[in-house]
């Protein structure tokens, strides 16, 4: 297989370029094998990211053929014998195939993803939850932060402001939680302009992931509950925390 | 060693002709454009129908030409494949159920949504005297 890998040091280029590699494959590889073949026997200046190998870790998000693609999930086999790796698109390259997530990373921790109470914990017990209540979010506490899906997002792309799909299916997961009381408090992030208000429901988010977590899904399910609050909100009930 | 991260550039006007996915939902967008025409068309029928008789067939002959024709059948088909057919795919993931312990499949609010579709569809039907 050959491998055309974007390249780029940021203490050599002005702009990215592309290195190709014959890569001797094996019918069982996933895309991650032959970069890690690279590295190991062709090129041991190439930099990524990657650790577990087994869709938990998230670290090894990169654009397979243009497509935003978790490299250990994505086996050869299923492909042409000509690939092109670059790194996600919507980022900043750091160094060949490694981007610059610190824009996420605040946007993650923006939308407070933990349990918020309002009185005090139950003292001496855990909380309680029922398997219905959970099956509610459980979708949505899947997500493994590989970004693919803000690297598939054009309304991230257009406005880097977008909190975007990840951190706002994390926000979802916990407005969801039956023992979180903090859905008011995070609405003013959530309904700003830049939140759920900001995707257009492309869509592709959901397509990419390769957890199945449908940020789309979460996001749609947050601007009705965001009208929801806002009408209740107008007309003098109470707010909607559980 | 110093960080120079590089920023790749992102078209703001050609980014869609990037991947059929893309391309596919801004089709989904190009609706607007028909439901901007049709808003129109109304506001001109009503302005027909206001100004008298004359005016009003005149309106409805204007709508009778083969080219006329042609341009509802392909805002039909348009409005079907890329708005219709579309949303009620994407309707489950804005409104899931749950009955108990589980989330019932998409496919049953789909379905729900073609039924109500097709019964209301019925009704203007039989209120146009068609059926």
């Amino acid at each position: 297989m050959e491998l055309e890998v974007m390249r780029y040091d940021p203490e050599k280029d002005k702009e990215p370029w592309f290195q190709s590699y014959s890569v001797p494959c094996e019918d069982d590889w996933a895309i991650l094998d032959a970069i890690n073949y690279v590295k190991d026997n062709i090129d041991t200046t190439l930099s990524y990211r990657w650790s577990c190998h087994m869709m938990v870790c998230g670290s090894c998000g990169m654009m397979v053929n243009g497509e935003p693609s978790l490299t250990c999930k994505t086996f050869i086999r299923n492909l042409p014998d000509k690939v092109r790796i670059e790194p996600l698109e919507n980022f900043p390259i750091e160094r060949d195939l490694v981007v610059v997530l610190d824009d996420v990373m605040q946007k993650l921790h923006k939308v407070q993803p933990y349990i918020i109470r309002k009185d005090d914990p139950p003292e001496g017990k855990e909380y309680q939850q029922s398997r219905g209540a959970l099956a509610k979010f459980k979708q949505y506490t899947m997500c493994i932060n590989c970004m693919c899906c803000y690297s598939a997002c054009p309304q991230y792309g257009l406005n880097n402001d977008f909190i975007g799909p990840a951190a706002l299916a994390l926000a979802h997961r916990y407005n969801l939680d039956s023992r979180d009381q903090g859905k008011s408090q995070r609405l003013n992030i959530l309904a700003d302009h830049d939140g759920v208000w900001d995707c257009s429901f492309v869509g592709a988010c959901s397509e990419v992931c390769p957890k199945h977590v449908d940020p789309a899904a979460a996001i749609q399910q947050m601007k009705i509950d965001g009208a929801m609050e806002f009408w209740k909100q107008k007309m003098g009930f109470p707010g909607g925390d559980s | 060693m110093s960080r120079q991260p590089y920023v790749r550039p992102f078209s703001k006007t050609t980014w869609y002709m990037r991947n059929g996915r893309y391309k596919v939902y801004m089709l989904r967008e190009m609706t607007c454009l028909l439901v901007g025409f049709y808003a129109f068309l109304t506001i001109f029928a009503l302005a027909a129908l206001a100004a008298g008789a004359d005016q009003w067939n005149n309106f409805l002959a204007s709508q009778q030409n083969t080219a006329m024709i042609a341009f509802h059948a392909f805002a039909l088909l348009y409005f079907l494949f890329y708005q219709t057919f579309a949303w009620f795919k994407l309707a489950p993931k804005a409104m899931p159920l749950q009955l108990g312990e589980k989330i019932l499949p998409g496919s049953i609010i789909v379905i729900g949504h073609y039924v109500a579709w097709a019964v209301l569809s019925a009704v203007i039907f039989w209120l146009a005297g068609v059926i």
